[in-house]
């Protein structure tokens, strides 16, 4: 059980519950989807920027509860900050779901610490990142359906 | 080396009447159930003894494919330890021993779905491939613009797509025959359906997310009187039903070796005489000719002129050794078995709170597909693997059939012969701690 409670920790579970940021923006300057045909998780990241800072973000869609929390801390820890900072938040995040945790300064984690445990679980990766793929096309403004598959 | 199953076959046996699948046993029938020893069968699948994370494994994700017993994994290793050659081709010893094996075993498949004849057995690499070969070779022949082809709300993809593909390329169309909410197809929808422009009718036997067994003998029949060729996809007939595809009357029956205890990449194609002679070859290459010259070759007979190339042969020799063991087994038996452990997993899973389960149709194989409320199914995918859980979760390939029944992915349990009832308890004491994480 440890390892369940490790990936199951109590912040996923709330943010699985209650997803923050969890609707449609209707000023949102650019829209795009994310699916992972795999297991048939499919989101909608909604993006308003302002110059390069990100004013709002929001989601709707289904999925496990993996990502369903990934992508509400997502939107959370993006809200008010640059395009690089949500990039480079990202990265971090990436290597943290990797298993490539050393070094990572746990301040700019924050509550992405949360996910920690998925690097115990290779098949749950792509669940953990898929908000964050779908994110990044946003911010590159491509605007394409994304898929991890 | 023994090729004899692990299985006390009891005196009662051949006494047995074939019992319809879906109809609640008879007491009388429980009781001799219990003649079956699953512990025995059990030890002829060596994985059946490893432990997953910590835990005995128990794997109850037979739809997706089965476990081999120690029969089928000797017969593979005596293949290529002793008889190891190509077919059709040499003259020397072990090319005889090879083909005469092959050969063999094309029987044993001819026996076992009831074919007429070596000729309607084309050995494949598994249902996949089968309906294809139908697809490309038939189907490109025979269907044309405005032409129709039936398949139903419940197929898996691979019986949806070559048929899509099909009728894009001939301009034809593909009508989809509607479910019920139990899963069950709908008769009297398939009945309107059918019309003088039907050219072919492709449906599973039993469906691989919902567990469904359809009633194929009657749509084959309703088929033909509206002069349309029927394929079935048997992928999950074969494991759970004992077939005759004389007394169905299908056109094409198609499946693999891997759900029915035997190895990968490896299956049949059954398809009656005279529509197979008036097919065109489905590849090119060795072994599907007579002769060639660069101005024209000659196709080989039925059954080789669809087996281009050197078959997968230790494939084949494997696949017969399976059915060679689950006929020793008793088909009959291997259904009660698991008729059993399908009405007493669904019995206890319905004990559990939140959770529905999808497909609830009166004739169906050993497959529980099921939602729990508020848990998403890969999260209790991940919880039961902690547990040494093996189940599917996801849209199982049939992504049409989880739109139909609004959910995006199903948990599914499939039980096989070596299955027991305390597994099925092990599976609902994991769902409780799922329950427990997520509430």
């Amino acid at each position: 059980m440890s390892d369940l409670r490790e990936l199951y920790q109590q912040v996923i579970l709330d943010h699985n519950k209650n997803p923050r940021n969890f609707k449609e923006l209707p000023a949102a300057t650019s829209k795009v989807e994310g699916y992972n045909p795999l297991c048939g998780d499919h989101y909608t990241i909604y993006l308003q920027l302002d110059g390069d800072t990100i004013r709002d973000v929001g989601f709707t869609g289904n999925g496990c509860a993996i990502s369903k929390s990934s992508a509400s801390v997502m939107t959370s820890s993006v809200k008010g900050k640059t395009k690089e900072e949500a990039d480079r938040l990202f990265d971090v995040f990436q290597k943290l779901v990797t298993g490539h945790a050393a070094g990572l300064d746990e301040a700019e984690l924050g509550r992405l610490a949360a996910f920690s445990g998925v690097s115990e679980f290779p098949a749950r990766v792509k669940c953990a990142t898929l908000a964050w793929h779908t994110l990044r096309s946003a911010l590159q403004g491509i605007g394409e359906k994304v898929s991890t598959e | 080396m023994s090729a004899e199953p692990n299985v006390v076959l009891s005196r009662e046996d051949g006494e047995e009447s074939p019992r319809k699948i879906g109809t609640d046993p008879s007491p009388s029938t429980r009781l001799r159930m219990t003649k079956y020893d699953v512990q025995r069968v059990r030890e002829d699948f060596p994985i059946l003894r490893r432990e997953v994370r910590g835990n005995p494994l128990v794997y109850l994700d037979n739809a997706a494919t089965t476990q081999k017993p120690q029969q089928v994994i000797d017969r593979l290793v005596r293949y290529y330890a002793e008889e190891n050659s190509n077919v059709h081709r040499g003259v020397h010893y072990l090319s005889e021993v090879a083909t005469a094996a092959y050969e063999g075993a094309r029987t044993t498949v001819t026996r076992f779905l009831n074919a007429r004849s070596e000729k309607e057995i084309v050995l494949t690499r598994g249902t996949t491939e089968g309906i294809n070969l139908v697809a490309y070779s038939w189907g490109r022949k025979n269907v044309g613009a405005g032409d129709e082809v039936i398949i139903s709300a419940i197929e898996h993809h691979s019986n949806i797509v070559p048929w899509q593909q099909l009728t894009e390329e001939k301009k034809a169309t593909l009508k989809i025959i509607p479910v019920n909410d139990a899963g069950e197809i709908d008769l009297d929808a398939y009945a309107k359906l059918l019309n003088e422009r039907t050219k072919l009718v492709a449906v599973g036997h039993a469906s691989n997310a919902l567990g469904t067994i359809n009633p194929i003998k009657k749509m084959i029949a309703m088929a033909h009187d509206a002069g349309a060729v029927v394929v079935i996809d048997g992928a999950q007939g074969v494991p759970h039903l004992t077939i005759d595809v004389q007394d169905l009357d299908c056109d094409f029956y198609a499946f693999s070796g891997h759900k029915v205890y035997g190895p990968t990449g490896v299956g049949a194609l059954y398809g009656k005489e005279a529509l197979l002679e008036a097919m065109p070859p489905f590849m090119g290459g060795g072994d599907m000719i007579l002769s060639v010259s660069f101005e024209k070759t000659t196709y080989n007979a039925l059954p080789y002129k669809f087996e281009a190339g050197t078959p997968n042969i230790a494939g084949v020799i494997g696949l017969a050794a399976a059915l060679d063991y689950v006929t020793h087994v008793g088909l009959e038996r291997i259904a009660a078995h698991e008729h059993d452990l399908l009405l007493y997993a669904t019995d206890r899973l319905l004990g559990l709170d939140g959770i529905r389960i999808i497909g609830t149709a009166r004739e169906k194989a050993s497959v529980i597909s099921f939602v729990l409320e508020g848990v998403h199914p890969h999260d209790i995918g991940t919880i039961l693997d902690q547990e040494g859980i093996a189940i599917r979760t996801g849209h199982h390939c049939a992504q049409p059939l989880m739109m139909r029944f609004n959910v995006p992915a199903t948990g599914r349990a499939s039980f096989a012969l070596y299955n027991t009832r305390e597994e099925a308890d092990a599976l609902v004491a994991g769902l409780k701690k799922v329950i427990e994480v997520f509430r």
